[in-house]
């Protein structure tokens, strides 16, 4: 159950994978697109967990997450249009979103607080991915100082909500 | 006629005047790219701060030990008063990395 629930985490640990590793490093670009698309995975997720879940902090932590996301993709579209840089799709962009909808569809089969765990779980890993990902692989590549800097307040917000889910998580105990 | 009287009084307002601004400091705190500055700052029970948020991001003070819980909208500014003294650890609730001291001297 651990191995599918974490498919989103795996095609974000392919950005360190051998492809990226031989020296094909993301552009701006694809970085942006990618940050973006794990921010309207996490909204997503955010939105069913608003409608199923029971537990209030878990409801609570959700609505966060939409606000969050909702707050830095705006920045994000903000950026690239003023930067004139059209997002380009990617294997990593287009991996992440599959998994993610396949996620989805799994959540959406849970209950009660089975769904209220799965999904808390699941924001913890996520974010520990994405923040994995940030960190070794997208500010590095990322060749313009203000995508860098977006980048970086993304991280510290993705840092906050993965101690957020956390916390949360353990009083789910 | 005899002003010797009003001295008393005048000296009063004089010193009320005085002392009511040093007792009451107005310190600001800003909240920027998730951080909170200053982390550490000396304040007295009576003080105001201003709390800042210039992020995008709802952000909230809130005291370890229960003495306050400020929250800020996205480019607002919310001010309270210290009440208690004591040193008080706070964070943000919404991204717990966020995190602060304030010694609040009585």
């Amino acid at each position: 159950m651990f191995v599918r629930m974490s498919a989103a985490i795996a095609a974000l640990s392919l950005l360190t994978g051998p492809a990226l590793a031989q020296g094909a490093k993301p552009t701006d670009p694809e970085i942006a697109h990618i940050a973006y698309t794990a921010g309207v995975i996490d909204i997503a997720a955010a939105k069913q967990a608003i409608e199923k879940a029971g537990n209030k902090d878990v409801k609570a932590f959700a609505q966060d997450m939409v606000r969050d996301h909702e707050a830095v993709n705006k920045q994000a579209l903000d950026l690239v249009k003023k930067l004139k840089v059209t997002p380009e799709d990617n294997d990593t962009s287009k991996t992440l979103s599959k998994q993610a909808a396949d996620k989805l569809a799994e959540l959406a089969k849970l209950k009660g607080a089975d769904y209220d765990k799965a999904y808390v779980a699941n924001e913890v890993a996520y974010h520990k991915a994405v923040n994995g990902a940030l960190e070794t692989q997208l500010i590095p590549s990322a060749s313009n100082a203000e995508l860098k800097s977006l980048l970086q307040t993304g991280l510290k917000i993705f840092q906050g909500h993965q101690q957020h889910a956390e916390q949360v998580a353990a009083k789910l105990k | 006629m005899h002003p010797g009287r009003y001295l008393p009084v005048m000296t009063a307002l004089l010193f009320g005047a005085i002392a009511v601004p040093a007792h009451a400091a107005t310190i600001q705190i800003t909240m920027q790219d998730l951080v909170f500055a200053p982390a550490e700052i000396s304040t007295k029970v009576g003080d105001t701060i201003e709390w800042i948020n210039k992020d995008v991001f709802v952000h909230t003070a809130t005291a370890r030990n229960g003495d306050f819980d400020v929250t800020i909208a996205p480019k607002k500014t919310v001010t309270s008063v210290l009440k208690k003294a004591g040193t008080v650890e706070y964070y943000c609730r919404f991204h717990p990395n966020m995190k602060a001291v304030l010694t609040i001297a009585p």
